[in-house]
């Protein structure tokens, strides 16, 4: 074990899966002599070279399109979108493409790509570079969606994802860069993609999370303790395919559930949640499921209109105490 | 300005007050917090202080009305104004009105049983969480019956524990309180003035209770067979010659054994009736009713199917008199799946019993008599004893105690069958 951020996290996953296997290289925007825009891929040119690490132009469709070729082809490219923001301009490829071509083509072909990009607010960098978009992508069929909460599972879902047969959309948060935690140092640690983990155990409510908001709900639980109330943690971790087996567990044990989620909440994770523990779980809920989610407007610039539209500690804390009827 | 002083809510769960006694009179000065009237609940007395100062102007509720709480009892103002009850919002035809209304609404909850007050919505549909429901589903709780606490009057999981817990508090200060007797108690005075009064015994509160409960609830039928005795009759001479004194065979012992052989054949009456299921035993336990000054207990033999007779006469000896001398052993009494009473000794022809609930059926048996009988179209003098069975009709039907009663006839009447 070693304690590490986020960042050094993604960094090691990456070394390690391209040391591990020379197919593995990385692409995208200023990943190479910039050295990433969030310092991710620091010093990889002078270590792998330009042939595994490249700079490419700022064009989304391209560095998609062209990754989806090379994994085809048999590499295992790993295509960083500045921020998830852009990863619209290549909607195209990643949908249409990326998701689609091992059916369209009859499991005759594979497209082992990861899709790295940056989601999430909370850095007043404006409605249409704070978006928390992660449930679009899940919608498809053909794409698996990460998006890790602590350092540990940021390295182990991405090097699962790297080896993964299928191509990845790997979301990172701009604010979790620097959360730091315990991450293995074994090389072959991996993070199954596809599998929900508790990360705080509890009887009394269930709070259902991922990635930033994994780190609200946990500080909410911890605030909640406090009171006397116990609170169950479950981290998504993976967004498609959804492991809801913990969450059902979880509420089976203490009936009433809240998600957080920093997506805006109509068409969210919270409604997907909810309505699966509707149709899993209904003889067990004592309470309706409760959404915190982000205010239902572009995200401000200024920066307390921006902090009170996203899910707040406090936002958390109220919907428990009106699940478990403390209002 | 004139105010109206209304009947306070003085406690949780109550619905109306009664004026006990006006403390202040009309015309009186009051000042704020002083007591004008002491209110009756149902648990208590309860002090009501004026809210305001003034003058009482006027009252509204006479000493000894009951009416709703919020109800207007009084009207409070500055001396010398005049009280318009209509301006105020409310007469007295309208609290007599709601006096009465709510009298009705109560008598017919009443009447209904008991209270029902989980929230129902629009359209009739109960207000529930779903683990809420579920757990009452499963639990067999009417949800009418739980204090709904979510909102709307939602019930919630939290409000089934609540109920849950009164209900096993309630248990245990029923089991824990002194018994009462659930009695009907008569509602007159017996018949002149002089009379002795014998408090009613341990025994005699268990008998009570037990029999209006049988009663109650088990539907009872009955089945009357004459058996010719006569062959039984000499079988026990016979096998008493052969019995020590100490030893020998009653008519009673020749009952049991050919209930038990009955029984055998028709497990069905050997069986209780236990709420939501039908319990056969396995075991043949036959409880013998024992009459004592006290009152009557029974005490039971197991197993009376394997037992042979002679041995069925030894334990039923040895039972019977520990009964009588009251040196019985508490095992002695349980267990049992099927009672014999019998009254033969009293030259009683025939009788009914009340079933020993949770059993099936009880068999109440009469004199071993001599009886002019018909035998191939000829008045002959027989042997004859008649028995009459009750039976739980929820457990079982006619026609089946009809055969088991054919049984215990053909028991007797070949009464080789009892010592094979």
């Amino acid at each position: 074990m070693a304690r590490m951020s986020v960042r050094e996290a993604i960094s090691q996953a990456l070394r390690e899966e391209m040391y591990r296997d020379e197919r593995v290289f990385i692409m995208g925007e200023e990943i190479g002599k910039w050295g990433g825009t969030y310092a991710v891929t620091r010093g990889f040119l002078d270590e792998f070279g330009e042939k595994r690490v490249r700079d490419t132009p700022i064009a989304e469709s391209v560095i998609v399109g062209a990754a989806i070729g090379a994994a085809i082809a048999g590499l295992r490219p790993v295509a960083e979108l500045m921020t998830i923001n852009f990863a619209f301009l290549a909607l195209d490829q990643i949908v249409n493409h990326a998701a689609k071509m091992h059916y369209m083509f009859n499991g005759q072909i594979k497209v082992p790509l990861v899709i790295r990009t940056v989601g999430g607010g909370g850095r007043q960098l404006g409605a249409t570079h704070s978006q928390t978009p992660d449930v679009i992508f899940a919608h498809f069929p053909g794409l698996k969606v990460v998006a890790p909460g602590t350092p540990a599972d940021a390295k182990g879902l991405l090097k699962a994802a790297i080896r993964d047969e299928d191509p990845v959309f790997f979301i990172e948060h701009a604010t979790l860069y620097q959360a730091k935690g315990e991450v293995p140092d074994d090389e072959d640690f991996l993070v199954p993609i596809g599998v929900s983990d508790v990360k705080r155990a509890g009887g009394d409510v269930t709070i259902v999370s991922y990635s930033k908001m994994l780190q609200v709900a946990l500080e909410a639980a911890e605030k909640l303790a406090g009171e006397g109330i116990q609170a169950e943690v479950v981290d998504l971790r993976t967004l498609r395919p959804l492991d809801i087996g913990p969450v059902i567990d979880s509420v089976k044990k203490t009936n009433r559930v809240v998600v957080v989620e920093e997506g805006w909440r109509s068409f969210g994770v919270g409604a997907e949640v909810a309505s699966r523990v509707a149709e899993l779980a209904f003889d067990y809920l004592d309470a309706p499921v409760r959404r915190v989610a982000q205010a239902e407007v572009p995200l401000p610039y200024n920066q307390r209109l921006e902090q009170l539209a996203l899910p707040q500690t406090a936002d958390v804390i109220n919907a428990v105490k009106d699940v478990l009827y403390l209002k | 300005m004139a105010e109206l002083i209304n009947m306070p809510k003085l406690g949780f769960d109550m619905q109306e007050g009664k004026l006990g006694e006006w403390v202040k009179a009309a015309g009186d000065s009051i000042g704020q917090g002083e007591i004008i009237a002491i209110i009756e609940t149902d648990k208590a007395s309860v002090e009501v202080p004026a809210f305001r100062g003034g003058v009482l102007l006027e009252i509204l509720v006479q000493t000894g009305e009951s009416v709703p709480i919020g109800a207007p009892i009084a009207v409070i103002g500055e001396a010398g104004e005049t009280v318009d009850l209509v301006a105020l919002g409310v007469g007295r035809v309208e609290a007599e009105a709601k006096v009465k209304a709510k009298a009705e609404v109560e008598a017919k909850a009443e009447a209904e049983g008991e209270e029902e007050r989980g929230a129902v919505a629009e359209g009739g549909r109960l207000l529930a969480s779903p683990v809420a429901a579920r757990m009452a589903g499963e639990l067999g709780i009417d949800l009418r019956k739980v204090q709904g606490t979510g909102p709307a009057g939602r019930v919630i999981k939290h409000d089934i524990e609540t109920y849950l817990a009164r209900q096993e508090r309630a248990a245990k200060a029923a089991k824990a309180a002194p018994p009462s007797p659930p009695m009907p108690i008569p509602s007159y005075e017996p018949a002149g003035a002089g009379y002795q009064a014998i408090p009613l015994a341990g025994i005699r509160q268990t008998i009570g209770r037990r029999m209006v409960e049988s009663k109650q609830q088990a539907p009872h039928f009955y089945i009357t067979m004459e058996i010719d005795m006569a062959a039984a009759m000499a079988l026990r001479s016979q096998l008493n010659a052969l019995l020590p004194e100490d030893g020998k065979i009653s008519v009673n012992d020749l009952i049991v054994k050919a209930a038990a052989v009955a029984l055998k054949q028709f497990p069905n009456i050997n069986a209780s009736f236990a709420g939501d299921e039908i319990r056969i035993h396995e075991q043949i336990n036959i409880g013998i009713a024992v009459a004592r000054e006290t009152g009557l207990v029974t005490t039971v033999i197991r197993d009376c199917d394997i037992k042979p007779l002679a041995q069925i006469a030894a334990e039923a000896r040895e039972l019977v008199g520990r009964a009588r001398d009251g040196r019985m052993r508490p095992d002695d009494m349980v267990g049992g799946t099927f009672t014999i009473s019998n009254l033969g000794m009293f030259g009683v022809d025939d009788f009914i019993a009340i079933i020993n609930p949770p059993q099936a059926a009880i068999l109440a048996v009469g004199a071993v008599q001599q009886a002019a009988v018909v035998r191939d179209g000829q008045l002959a003098v027989g042997t004859r004893m008649k028995a009459t069975i009750s039976a739980d009709h929820r457990v079982t039907d006619g026609a089946e105690a009809a055969r088991f009663m054919q049984a215990f006839q053909a028991a007797l009447e070949q009464p080789l069958r009892l010592v094979l």
